[in-house]
């Protein structure tokens, strides 16, 4: 068993052995919350910080319930509204934060590498919720958890993941997950969302949907942002659902027992037809929601052990 | 006034291209003569170079001096001594300061303050378009006449073509250089990297490396058409080469730059978001890197710079995408320089043709030379003397630099201005 980060920051810096570990501890939560198993002992005594950058409702409301399941003392800070509108910069922002001695801090922010410059900052432990278009890794890893259950393993699986891979963060911290955990991965989109030299990531590109989905176990659906849906990128939502969107035609192309994922909230006509996203003997996009809480679990506690642990045992 | 010589100095000639021992004396400021080593004369002063490398003072175009608007970013006094410090004897001002250099009155101010403060030559260059808007073209004559030395908006493309091709076309009556950024600008566009494997991986916004092309491209067509003298400030890309290279051999009358940074760092130095890396344009990758050192070191790209951008902690402290770019190096750019000469891809005497002879011949100043009738405007250095450079030694007043706690080698022992000393003992 082993963990030795200070901070979670993105999938990149974590060996597969440290993505077993906290998957499997997740998988145990999943169980225990099912059955309704109190863990307020984990986390008694430590207060967590969500301080999102960015709109969020579901992944903050997920870290939220992850940290009280726990026992920890949760304090939301929605960033939007507060001193980062009257010129204070983040680095203060951090500074002022680590005056208030929180244990746990949660941050989502709209830039790439904001949270590793925050992370830099301060002395506790950081949990990326997101960082511009860099990594998301808490969805990666329940993204991760997801597909074990479902199928039984995640190793020499054969996963395509869709839509708007250029702006995505979910996409870069699976490509990054996955790969690691020897799967083979095939993203699908269209040229303009497809970002430059991603060849050179270990992933089969395609274009098609028809031919990237040929049996493949996995589908990932991307959230397509509406304000690249006109012209900009694609040139209509419509001509979008009809080439990419995942319907029962393009499904079929899969493995008849492929699972369908979407990091959600979902656009319906958009990047996914309802029908599909619905079908429960398709969809697990419910399920991810559920290991979500799970997987943010299992990371506050391996971080928090680390942040107990005298510091020469824990690599920076 | 005595006469001044240089003895057992290793002269690094740029005209002649050669590398050998030497003396040189000096006389009422100007080179007199330049003689095999000789003996101690009498009469004069006399500098033992003890086997040290002697070169023509480096002539930095694009320096940004942060007065008037920012001076606590940078100086006239602290951007002097810097230079004079890292072995440069003229700095050629940037007018992309609060407010930009655009008429005749805020040049005399910007000529005074450097009159006042500055140990090294100072010549200022003046906004191409009024408040650099790109809008409407400045009193290039007046600003001529006062003493601007070249026309440039600085890191703005002019992006409207025919105020681009009228403000040339008239440039050219007055025989008057025209600098211009290269990068097409709404491609480039909120860009922070070169776009490729780096910057996916870090999820940066970014922009190929053919929208430098693209401007070059854009401006060759119109200096076939208005003939106009026209230097591109930083040529970084491999594929912007061969189009410069043609429009050089078609006779147009056009040279090309690049900042050090560009020479000596790439995209991956970037690493973890760090800032001090962010420059515009984004840096490029080691392809590009390779082919634009040869291109320096073949003579395609004439001319190295500091491209000194002096900016604070807090503009700096901020996530990449939002923090300024640009960085210090009129004291790195000389270190930086001879990692190209230690890495053997360029020789000495070719180095000092990019840093000291060609900035002269195009800005037509007579410097640049270790030849007779020359000013002495020259820099004594150790090639060879490594340092761990400290950027809270830097005498610049922001301390932006790519190269903090970097192992460099080279150090300025000596720098002369008009025969006098301006930097080091003696």
């Amino acid at each position: 068993m082993t963990f030795r980060q200070r901070h979670l920051l993105g999938i990149e810096p974590l060996h597969p052995s440290e993505i077993a570990t906290l998957l499997d501890l997740a998988d145990s939560y999943a169980d225990q919350n099912r059955r309704g198993v109190q863990h307020k002992d984990v986390l008694a005594g430590l207060t967590q910080i969500n301080m999102f950058f960015e709109n969020s409702t579901r992944t903050q409301a997920s870290f939220e319930l992850a940290g009280k399941r726990l026992g920890a003392d949760v304090m939301n800070m929605g960033m939007q509204a507060s001193s980062i509108k009257k010129g204070e910069t983040l680095i203060d922002t951090a500074l002022t934060l680590n005056a208030m001695h929180p244990d746990l801090l949660v941050v989502r922010h709209p830039h790439s590498g904001a949270v590793d410059l925050l992370a830099q900052k301060v002395n506790c432990a950081v949990l990326n919720a997101g960082d511009g278009r860099h990594e998301h890794p808490t969805q990666a890893l329940l993204d991760a958890l997801t597909i074990r259950r479902a199928k039984g393993r995640l190793h020499r699986l054969s996963i395509a993941i869709c839509g708007d891979i250029a702006h995505s963060r979910v996409a870069r911290s699976n490509i990054m997950l996955l790969g690691k955990m020897e799967n083979r991965i095939r993203l699908i989109g269209p040229p303009t969302l497809m970002p430059t030299g991603i060849g050179a990531f270990g992933v089969e590109v395609f274009e098609d949907m028809a031919e990237g989905l040929k049996d493949v176990d996995v589908v990932m659906m991307l959230r397509l942002q509406k304000e690249r849906m006109d012209g900009g990128f694609i040139p209509s939502e419509r001509e979008y659902f009809h080439r990419y969107g995942l319907d029962a035609a393009k499904l079929r192309h899969a493995k008849p027992d492929a699972i369908v994922m979407h990091p959600g909230p979902m656009n319906r006509g958009v990047e996914i037809d309802g029908n599909i996203a619905d079908d429960i003997n398709r969809s697990v996009i419910q399920e991810q929601v559920e290991m979500g809480v799970a997987v943010r679990m299992a990371a506050m506690e391996l971080l928090a052990r680390n942040l107990r642990a005298k510091p020469q045992e824990v690599m920076a | 006034m005595t006469d001044t010589i240089f003895i057992n100095a290793r002269l690094i000639d740029p005209v002649a291209l050669t590398d050998q021992t030497g003396a040189i004396r000096v006389t009422d400021g100007k080179i007199s003569e330049v003689t095999e080593n000789g003996a101690r004369p009498k009469d004069a002063n006399v500098v033992d170079c003890a086997g040290m490398c002697l070169a023509p003072g480096i002539v930095d175009i694009g320096v940004k001096v942060s007065e008037p608007g920012e001076r606590h970013k940078e100086s006239f006094r602290s951007a002097g001594r810097a230079a004079a410090a890292g072995g440069i004897t003229t700095i050629v001002t940037r007018p992309d300061t609060l407010p930009a250099i655009d008429t005749p009155e805020t040049l005399e101010f910007v000529e005074r303050r450097a009159q006042q403060d500055a140990p090294v030559h100072v010549l200022p260059m003046a906004a191409l378009t009024k408040g650099r808007d790109g809008r409407e073209m400045t009193e290039i004559g007046f600003l001529q006449d006062a003493g601007a030395i070249a026309f440039t908006d600085c890191d703005r493309v002019v992006t409207n073509t025919k105020v681009f091709s009228r403000a040339l076309t008239y440039a050219r009556s007055l025989d008057a250089l025209v600098i211009a950024h290269v990068q097409e600008p709404i491609l480039s566009d909120g860009a922070a990297a070169t776009s490729g494997k780096f910057a996916s991986l870090r999820g940066l916004p970014a922009v190929s490396a053919m929208a430098e092309r693209m401007a070059l491209d854009r401006d060759i067509s119109l200096l076939e058409m208005t003939g106009a003298r026209y230097h591109a400030d930083q040529i970084t890309t491999a594929r912007a080469l061969p189009a410069l290279e043609r429009a050089k051999r078609n006779g147009l009358h056009i040279t090309a730059g690049i900042g050090i940074h560009h020479l000596t760092l790439n995209e991956l130095d970037v690493s973890d978001y760090r800032t001090f890396f962010k420059l515009k344009p984004p840096l490029r990758s080691e392809e590009d890197r390779n082919a634009v050192v040869q291109a320096v070191a073949d003579g395609l790209i004439d001319i190295i710079s500091s491209m000194h951008t002096p900016q604070d902690e807090e503009s700096k402290r901020l996530p990449f995408e939002e923090a300024a770019s640009g960085a210090v190096a009129l004291e790195t750019l000389l270190p930086a320089a001879l990692r190209l000469y230690h890495a053997e891809q360029i020789d000495l005497p070719r180095l000092f043709r990019a840093l000291s002879l060609n900035p002269s011949k195009l800005l037509r100043r007579p410097g640049g030379r270790l030849q007779k009738g020359a000013p002495a405007d020259l820099v004594l250095f150790d090639p060879d003397a490594p340092f761990q450079l400290d950027r809270s030694r830097l005498l610049s007043k922001s301390k932006n630099t790519p190269f903090d706690g970097a192992r460099m080698q080279g150090k300025v022992l000596g720098t002369w201005v008009d025969g006098t000393r301006i930097w080091g003992d003696g």
